[in-house]
């Protein structure tokens, strides 16, 4: 089975301090540590397992720039087969539609079974593989945390509210959207990456995946970011300053009063 | 000397079985020939490991350690009996092969034992004969009847092995039974019975056979001679399929054990740093990727279980125990490379033998290979596995974050590096205290490594101030490295991420130079162990304590009387300082010094500290437990009658603090690191370092 895993490089949240800028649109990039997106990083684990089990190949891919090769290498140190950067400044602050037309170019230049997204990104809004299959015209299924394969289609399943699973058929080729906790990547050391670092990563601009820039880019956003804030303290939080037994009690006599205990 | 072979005692039996005894040599001599060149050959596939330096020092260590049975008395009663055992066999070396000899050659003498020697080397024999098989029957005793529970196999780990030690005890019990008969039928035929060691077993025997016939006597004899001779062979070919090969390894695992254990191992011997990137794979992950000496290892344990008595990680219910480790690798080694047939390995060891929680489990605390009578080294083989496993990416999600943060930020909380000074900042702690920075721009003489945990964690930042006060106290020169300071890496390299380690230390050893310092001083203990043994060329390094330990005994540093004397204080030894760096006095000289401190020792302390937890990565790791391995020990410190335990490691102090919330014995405990204490009772004559204790203190 071939297998594409669309990933994206954000900002890793457990590292950083994030804070808007001084002109209020987007947050303080400076001194960011940057990291694949963790949805997108089972992802690829998910993809790994499914070759590895199956047979085919896994590649990775990423719209973005030259410092996100950085993610790519990462993901081929964990044992991706091939990976490939779309890159062209034409591309520059595309919203969700459109980077979901430039994936779907570059899909239909291979072959590929099976195309993965993670769920969402730490800065994204989870459209991507939802449009990418709408394009493309193949089944989605979303939020999936666990995947069997089966003769030319697909069991997949989904956590529904409540904490039951639903189980999904669904055919090949598809795209689905991968749950954080569908499975424990694996680790990628220092060593792995070195061993990867002379393999070559191809980047294609908007004429190598056949994408009319007109359609994509911040012109044709159809969605576009107007403000950015933090949202300030407000009433209704009580934070709870006793000690550890202290707060217990009242920890249970709040729930109590609200009706949680019974 | 009078052999027992001599003409006047040789019999019928003797020359007509020549050829039989002969037989027996020849088929037992080949047997145990074949046994141990199949179980040396799979040494002969492992790893490489370079142990054939310093032969002086390694004789040394054998007369020490093997001779001298150094480790044993640790356990006084086992131990006793041990000593008495081996020094039984040893004494009846000689005898054994004189009289196997002596079945093919009648006139074999005793080489070079001139006079009287014979004699006395005949009674002292008999004694040993017999106490020998008098601790084998106290030994079965024990075993049946008082079975230690060090001795007992949880079901997780397989079957019990006592029938198999009782087997083995016995058969030594029926070699000294029969190595007896056989004197003391030979003495009732001829040779005076004085000849025979008053009260030893061939005495008792000769006095038992009393006045039996001559023909009685020589069937006596020759089933004495025949069983001690199927006794021996069978037991020497018997012992390299169980608990006993120690008795044939012991020596030249003695010899050859490791000589710097505070030294990791590399990740290859004799492979350069620069040329690690060729190694195809890291670590230990199938059998042949442990070295020959690991593997003599696993051969040599004789399965006394004193290391997992003493496992903080076992004690605290953790899916790991050191004795284990040992005998699944050996039961592994028989099964796979067997003395029958071909060697059949292709398995990786974890998910098969080993699994992946019980090789995170270790703290690497080294009490194991503290108690361990025969040296068997075990954080090296951990290490070597988690290198293997780094390797394939079989890391715990909670290990992944931290150690992704140290590539990243140089910390495992993945805070700001630029922060790394932050805890220097507060303006009542800068105005008195002259910590400086040494970015290039200022000099200094010492340079104190803060390390992670006490740059960033809110709780350890007291132990980098109080630290930094003693050393303005004592007029040291001395500065931080700030932002150009890393991870030191212990933890990064115990963890198998040896690629991580060599960056971080790259890049603090070019800060270190960079700072043009001449001495570092830390009050890390595992920063204290990374500098002074992970770290090449970089100044000396001495902990804290024994910095204030030199300055208590020269006068600079003297004390007030502590200010509450119900208090008793306990002083926990943290691995490593104490176990792996051998520094267990100075923390107490200084404790001691200070005027009115009550202070009492917990029963597991100096080399026998129990570990609190573990350090650096192991504070994120969420391990399988019963229950923490610090409240265990915050237990054992009540248990000492202490209220107040003092350490002299800021993870030690992390562990042990949450442990008496969770123990629920708030109030009745407290926990203070050694800079802490000292800061608040060092007498202080300057004016504004009285000002100071009175804005910052504590």
């Amino acid at each position: 089975m071939n297998i594409l895993v669309c990933v994206r490089r954000v900002p890793d949240t457990s590292e950083n301090e994030i804070q808007l800028n001084a002109e209020g649109n987007d947050i303080e990039r400076e001194e960011l540590v940057y990291s694949v997106n963790e949805p997108d990083n089972y992802a690829v684990e998910e993809a790994l397992q499914i070759r590895d089990r199956v047979g085919g190949t896994v590649t990775v891919v990423t719209v973005g720039g030259e410092e996100d090769e950085e993610v790519l290498r990462r993901e081929l140190a964990m044992g991706a087969n091939q990976a490939v950067l779309i890159s062209d400044d034409a591309f520059m602050g595309s919203d969700g539609r459109g980077i979901a037309t430039i994936l779907k170019e570059f899909v239909l230049k291979g072959h590929y079974d099976l195309i993965l997204t993670g769920v969402q990104a730490d800065d994204g809004a989870a459209q991507v593989g939802g449009m990418l299959a709408a394009m493309l015209d193949y089944p989605f299924a979303s939020l999936v945390n666990s995947i069997s394969v089966e003769d030319g289609r697909l069991q997949v399943s989904r956590e529904i509210e409540g904490g039951n699973r639903e189980i999904n058929e669904i055919e090949l080729p598809c795209v689905l959207s991968i749950q954080t906790g569908i499975n424990e990547p694996r680790y990628v050391g220092m060593r792995g990456i070195r061993q990867v670092a002379s393999v070559p990563i191809p980047t294609l601009g908007a004429g190598d995946v056949g994408v009319n820039p007109v359609t994509v880019g911040q012109k044709a956003a159809r969605v576009k970011r107007v403000d950015y804030f933090v949202p300030t303290r407000s009433e209704g939080a009580e934070l709870l300053c006793g000690s550890r037994k202290e707060n217990a009690e009242k920890v249970l006599e709040l729930v109590a009063a609200k009706g949680g205990l019974k | 000397m009078i052999s027992p072979f001599s003409s006047a005692n040789t019999h019928d039996w003797l020359v007509s079985s020549r050829s039989l005894f002969l037989t027996i040599h020849i088929v037992g001599i080949l047997c145990f020939a074949y046994i141990a060149a199949k179980r040396l050959a799979l040494l002969v596939r492992a790893e490489r490991d370079l142990r054939f330096d310093h032969p002086l020092t390694r004789a040394g260590r054998v007369v020490k350690f093997w001779l001298g049975q150094w480790k044993h008395p640790r356990y006084k009663f086992a131990g006793t009996l041990h000593i008495l055992i081996f020094a039984g066999f040893i004494l009846l070396v000689a005898r054994t092969f004189s009289v196997l000899i002596g079945g093919v050659n009648q006139n074999s003498v005793m080489p070079g034992l001139p006079g009287r020697v014979p004699h006395f080397y005949d009674i002292v024999t008999d004694y040993a004969a017999t106490v020998v098989f008098l601790c084998m029957v106290i030994a079965v005793v024990r075993r049946l009847v008082f079975k230690p529970a060090r001795y007992a196999v949880p079901p997780k780990y397989g079957k019990g092995r006592t029938a198999d030690a009782i087997f083995l005890l016995g058969l030594i019990a029926i070699l000294m039974l029969a190595d007896s008969l056989f004197a003391a039928s030979h003495s009732s035929q001829g040779r005076p019975i004085e000849t025979l060691a008053v009260l030893s077993l061939p005495w008792v025997l000769q006095v038992a056979l009393g006045s039996a016939s001559l023909a009685t006597l020589a069937a006596v004899s020759f089933t004495a001679y025949l069983a001690h001779e199927l006794a021996f062979y069978f037991l020497l070919c018997y012992r390299p399929f169980g608990i006993q090969f120690h008795v044939e390894t012991s020596l030249f695992s003695i010899y050859f054990s490791k000589l710097d254990r505070e030294r990791l191992k590399p990740v290859r011997w004799g492979v350069s740093d620069e040329r690690l990137d060729q190694v195809k794979s890291f670590g230990v992950k199938k059998f042949e990727d442990f070295t020959w000496k690991h593997m003599l290892d696993f051969y040599s344990c004789a399965d006394c279980g004193r290391c997992a008595d003493h496992c903080p990680a076992n004690a605290a219910g953790r899916p790991l125990a050191p004795r284990f480790l040992t005998i699944k690798a050996r039961d592994y080694a028989f099964r796979h490379y067997p003395v029958f047939g071909k060697a059949n390995n292709n398995r990786p060891l974890i998910g098969d033998i080993y699994s992946e929680n019980e090789i995170w489990s270790c703290t690497t605390c080294g009490a194991c290979e503290e108690e361990c009578p025969l040296l068997v080294e075990y954080i090296d083989k951990i290490v070597d596995l988690r290198r293997g496993m780094i390797d394939d990416g079989q890391v715990p999600q909670s290990l992944q974050k931290p150690l992704k943060a140290i590539e990243s930020r140089g910390n495992p909380y993945g805070k700001m590096q630029k922060k790394r000074a932050e805890w220097t900042k507060s303006p009542e702690f800068q105005r008195t205290c002259d910590i400086r920075i040494l970015d290039g721009k200022s000099d200094a003489d010492t340079l104190y490594f803060v390390d992670s945990i006490t740059s960033y964690d809110d709780r350890m930042q007291s132990i980098g101030r109080s630290t930094a006060r003693i050393l303005s106290h004592i007029g040291e020169d001395f500065g931080i490295l700030g932002a150009a300071e890393k991870d030191s890496g212990h933890e990064v390299r115990r963890f198998g991420e040896e690629m991580l380690f060599m960056a971080l230390r790259d890049h603090n050893t070019d800060a270190v130079k960079a700072s043009r310092t001449r001495q570092i001083v830390t009050a890390d203990p595992h920063a204290y162990n990374a500098l002074k043994h992970d770290y090449k060329d970089v100044p000396p390094v001495e902990h804290i304590s024994q910095v204030i330990a030199r300055e208590v005994k020269s006068g600079n540093i003297r004390f007030n009387p502590v200010e509450d004397e119900d208090k008793v204080f306990t002083y926990h030894d943290p691995c490593y300082l104490g176990r792996h760096n051998h520094i267990y006095d100075d923390p107490r000289t200084v404790l001691d010094a200070i005027p009115g401190l009550k202070r009492v020792e917990m029963k597991r302390s100096r080399d026998r500290s129990f570990c609190c937890g573990g350090g650096g990565l192991m504070l994120f790791y969420e391990p399988q437990e019963e229950q923490r391995m610090s409240v265990l020990r915050v237990r054992m410190a009540a248990e000492a009658g202490a209220t107040v335990i003092v350490t002299a490691c800021p993870f030690c102090m992390a562990n042990i603090e949450d442990a008496i919330k969770v123990a629920g014995m708030e109030g009745k405990m407290s926990v203070l690191d050694l800079t802490e204490l000292v800061d608040q009772h060092i007498v202080r004559e300057s004016v504004a370092e009285i000002e100071e204790t009175a804005t910052c203190g504590g």
